[in-house]
């Protein structure tokens, strides 16, 4: 076969990459052997435009057992325990057929914690849509939310937290970021990793048909108006062939009949194949005859390339491999064995006894091409939205609400007389970026595995570890737009609020893992804040000491020339460390004192981490001494919006009102709901202790006033600025996403 | 007293059942594939929650084929205990071991969410613990919990106070706002004529700790418990 021009194009290779390929080989390629450096040098399977950058992440710590490079990072909790974690996008696939989209997205990331031995026993996912006032982004978000739904659940993972935002910015190109958790013992942890030369190659789990082609190299491009036609390039997902699959490999994992194991992801069996060889330094050959198969007359080009969810290999012990089949055939799964280790570091593909392909491992998992694109700094870093207002920024959350939300604030903010702070709360609470996402989480099984201390609609989630007395906390966080306005800072941001919230809850963060969602690498300016988001990451999680495990980059998120916002997610896991310690958002009991504690000086989109930390040192260190009744994070919508959340009625309680004295500094709107960095809200019996700890510490705080009633009012240098009852105002609150739907 | 939770392929709360009765009630229990064929000293068995089978048919509708299903008819007609939560509610009604069915929730989709059930009789091995009218704080779980029957066997049930549970706002009514699936009746859960095999959609399991929220589920399981002692 002839490699032309148009093959390359095709493939995504470009005329530099593909000489290196004839280097490498020393000949030209076969098609299956074009393929197979396609997927694996794709942008996503490769990270070549990003992988200088990603180099200046911290990522060593005491608690880490493993960094990036493998399925999922670990951390150590103690007790023996350790957790594995990582977030993952499904971007692409979700916005061509959004419910299998996400579905897989989950399928996918659980897979890569299940391969590494752990149990996943907690999921959440980070959520960007356009505005809903267009028929296909609603669309789009039911199906997302329903494909999670539907993998989630059935599979038997709670999905126990997340993010839903709204900006125009993500209108064709949504984002859809799964994250998972599993739990195993310190010492019962997997690899990737194909010992053994002899030992046997098998494959486990759902066949492999001609579903999802050559995934990566679409998540390696933008779309254009052919986005439909990609539609066959979308896998679907089979959660039931999962939990089996899940466990499944647990039990041949703790009988000790497995030597190394990775999930079939992106690039399929090509790229399990050659990165469990290129781990272990050990050659992998492969017959695809013996691979179960569910379409006809498949070429071997098809079968490495196939993304067919739900389908593991592994290498196992050549004294075990009968075992490991009874194990699969006791759980109704497919498992063959396909190959053996080798000696000679290549993958050696077969196909009906010839070779089809025959490549060193190393060269397709780690001697990819590595890119130093240019970088330019923009013009502007203001978005459309927020071209011709100067305090935008200070309500960001107005990013996403229709034109007549921003009019109001704009026009409040600016004290033309006559505001109604009622109607501006009320209007806050409605909207896109701020009501409630009941109808998003109640969809979601969030209590399966009888863990959820705290779960969605919180500042952390928290579930329990069943047998330590301790609890495991986490959270997502990624404000793309004060990211936009200034990647460096907003990264630093994401960071510290992600810790913040951790601590909210009762707990010590003790590390992340990321998703880097961005526009096209090949923009200078897409690059530039790349390279900004890492340092600020660095920065604040070189402060935290919070180091990235691992992670995901996903470029290309454009349509029709247009970038998204930057926006990198954070994953933040923390332990709590005595179950006692776990603290609620919501308002507890009647006569509480409501406290503002806050860094001395305010600031809009950016963070001082020193500041930060002693906000967050000294917030622990309350919780600790059992001072604090409840704790939230501020954050869009400012004061008045935090303050109306701790009012909603939970699981535990009916709502509750609350009386305030908004302490003045600025102007009543901005003081009511101005987005400033670095506060929380805490209720407590002991007012007086909180205030000396808080002056001790270097912070400001104010006591606000009481808990207790039906109604939250707010007064304002003397006025009554805000006077509501609490279950219209959480009416509204709740109503506000499914009005729009 | 040994209690079994089953397991089929797409269980997913067996762990959880298993979890409440050996570190809450501190009882014995064990798992029970579901190709087994015999529940020889069980004194209580549990079909759990999940998606048996991935639910891909109708919920229910192969689980009921499961081996293990002949020998749990076999135990319900002994007068053995069994009780369903969940999915384990769907499967008892497809084996025709409880009467009626459950269908698709009325607003077509999955809910999952804490809500309250009031206590219709006491006179059941699962709800001896608790007082009539009592109101438990509860979750749900579920894309199909519609109980439906027809007019003859809900009359039947109803006169035969065969309903231990139904969906009540928190102040004990019993209200279509309570409702979350369309049930009629707002029936939650329901025991057969003999009285010894319980179906419910809500999930004691997840409401046995008040760290997780609430531990009223707690007082189904010690119902059990109470029974077996006075066996």
């Amino acid at each position: 076969m002839v490699i032309t021009d148009d093959l390359l194009t095709q493939h995504g290779i470009s005329e530099s990459e593909y000489a290196r390929i004839v280097g490498i080989l020393k000949r030209e390629p076969t098609l299956t052997e074009l393929g197979i450096f396609s997927v694996m040098w794709s942008e996503h399977c490769s990270y070549k435009s990003s992988r200088v950058h990603l180099r200046r992440l911290p990522t060593k710590g005491p608690a880490v057992l493993q960094g990036p490079g493998e399925n999922a990072g670990i951390i150590d909790i103690g007790d023996g325990l350790a957790v594995a974690f990582k977030i993952e996008s499904h971007n692409h696939p979700s916005y061509i057929e959004p419910f299998q989209g996400a579905a897989t997205g989950v399928g996918g990331i659980l897979r890569d914690i299940f391969t590494m031995g752990a149990r996943p026993i907690a999921a959440m996912n980070s959520l960007r849509f356009g505005p809903l006032d267009s028929i296909q982004n609603k669309r789009i978000l039911e199906g997302v939310v329903g494909g999670i739904a539907f993998y989630g659940n059935c599979f038997g993972v709670p999905t126990i937290g997340g993010e839903v935002v709204f900006s125009k910015c993500y209108s064709q190109n949504p984002l859809v970021n799964a994250f998972a958790l599993g739990i195993f013992k310190k010492d019962q942890i997997f690899y990737g990793r194909a010992h053994g030369v002899g030992n046997p190659v098998i494959y486990v789990g759902a066949k492999t048909g001609r579903d999802g082609i050559h995934g990566a190299t679409m998540a390696s491009a933008g779309f254009g108006e052919d986005a439909g036609a990609k539609r066959p390039n979308v896998q679907i997902g089979d959660p039931f062939m999962e939990k089996l699959l899940l466990e499944a490999c647990l039990e041949a994992m703790h009988k000790g009949l497995i030597v190394g194991i990775q999930d079939m992801g992106a690039a399929g069996l090509t790229c399990s194949g050659c990165e469990m060889g290129a781990r272990a330094g050990t050659g992998v050959e492969m017959e695809l005859d013996n691979v179960p198969q569910r379409e006809d007359a498949m070429t071997a080009y098809e079968i490495m390339l196939s993304e067919s969810q739900e389908r593991m290999l592994l290498v196992a012990d050549r004294s075990k491999e009968k075992e490991v089949f009874e194990v699969f055939h006791k759980w109704g799964l497919d498992a063959v064995t396909i190959g053996r280790v080798t000696n000679d570091g290549l993958l050696r593909v077969r196909h009906h006894g010839e070779v089809v392909a025959e490549i060193p491992n190393k060269a397709l998992a780690d001697e990819g091409p590595v890119y130093e694109r240019p970088m330019m700094p923009p013009q502007s870093t203001i978005p459309a939205v927020a071209a011709h207002h100067p305090h935008f920024d200070l309500y960001s959350f107005l990013d996403g609400c229709e034109q007549r939300t921003i009019d109001a604030f704009l026009n409040a903010d600016q004290n033309t007389g006559g505001q109604d702070y009622n109607q501006l709360l009320r209007l806050a609470v409605r909207s896109p970026n701020l009501s409630s996402r009941q109808w998003v989480w109640e969809q979601y099984d969030h209590m399966v595995q009888s863990n959820t201390m705290l779960g969605p609609g919180s500042d952390a989630a928290v579930i329990r570890v069943k047998g330590t007395g301790k609890a495991l906390t986490m959270t997502l966080d990624g404000p793309g737009y004060r990211i936009a306005r200034h990647p460096r800072e907003g990264a630093k941001l994401a960071v510290a609020e992600a810790c913040r919230n951790i601590v909210c809850s009762g707990g010590r963060p003790l590390a992340a893992t990321n998703c880097l969602n961005f526009g096209n690498p090949e923009h200078p300016e897409v690059m530039w804040q790349f390279s900004e988001v890492v340092d600020g990451m660095s920065e604040a999680c070189n402060a935290f000491q919070t180091p990235i495990t691992g992670g995901n980059v996903s470029f290309y998120n454009e349509t029709f020339g247009e970038d998204i916002y930057p926006t990198p997610v954070i994953g933040m896991v923390g332990l709590i460390d005595d179950l006692s310690l776990v603290t609620a958002s919501a308002f507890r009991d009647s006569g509480d004192a409501i406290l503002l504690v806050e860094t001395v000086e305010r600031q809009v989109g950016k963070v001082n981490l020193d500041e930060e930390k002693a906000l967050q040192r000294f917030l622990s260190a309350a919780i600790r001494n059992k001072w604090v009744k409840s704790a939230h994070d501020l954050s869009e919508g400012g004061l008045a919006v935090a303050l109306s959340e701790c009012c909603f009625s939970n699981k535990d309680r009916k709502a509750i009102g609350a009386s305030i004295d908004v302490p003045s500094h600025l102007e009543v709107c901005r003081d009511l709901f101005g987005d400033y960095t670095s506060r929380i809200i805490l209720t407590t019996t002991e007012p007086n202790e909180i205030k000396r700890a808080a002056e001790l510490a270097g912070l400001n705080c104010f006591q606000l006033g009481t808990v207790g009633g039906s109604r939250l009012v707010m007064n304002y240098e003397g006025t009554r600025a805000i006077d509501f009852a609490v279950d219209e105002l959480e009416a509204d609150w709740r109503q506000g996403l499914p009005s729009l739907l | 007293m040994k209690f079994g939770v089953v397991i089929f392929p797409g269980s997913n709360c067996d762990h959880d059942c298993y979890y409440v009765v050996e570190s809450v009630l501190k009882k014995p229990v064990e798992f029970i594939w579901h190709q087994d064929t015999s529940v020889k000293g069980f004194d209580a068995v549990i079909l759990p929650g999940g998606f048996a089978y991935g639910d891909y048919l109708r919920t229910g509708a192969l689980a009921k084929f499961s081996p293990v299903m002949a020998a749990v008819r076999d135990f319900a007609e002994k007068g053995g205990l069994v009780i369903g939560i969940c999915n384990g509610f769907q499967i008892l009604c497809e084996a025709g071991l409880l009467p009626g069915a459950l269908m698709r929730n009325v607003g077509m989709k999955y809910v999952c969410k804490f809500l309250h059930l009031r206590t219709e009789t006491t006179n059941t091995p699962y709800s001896n613990a608790l007082a009539k009218g009592q109101l438990l704080h509860i979750p749900i779980g579920h894309g199909d919990g519609n109980y439906f029957a027809e007019t003859e066997t809900l009359s039947r049930i109803e006169s035969n106070d065969q309903v231990v549970f139904r969906y009540a706002d928190a102040d004990g009514q019993i209200s279509r706002d309570a409702n979350p699936n369309g049930s009629l009746n707002n029936i939650a859960g329901i025991v057969n004529e003999r009285r010894n095999v319980l179906g419910m959609m809500p999930h004691p399991d997840r409401s046995s700790e008040s760290i997780l929220g609430s531990a009223d589920g707690r007082l189904i399981f010690e119902s059990i418990v109470n029974t077996l002692v006075a066996k």
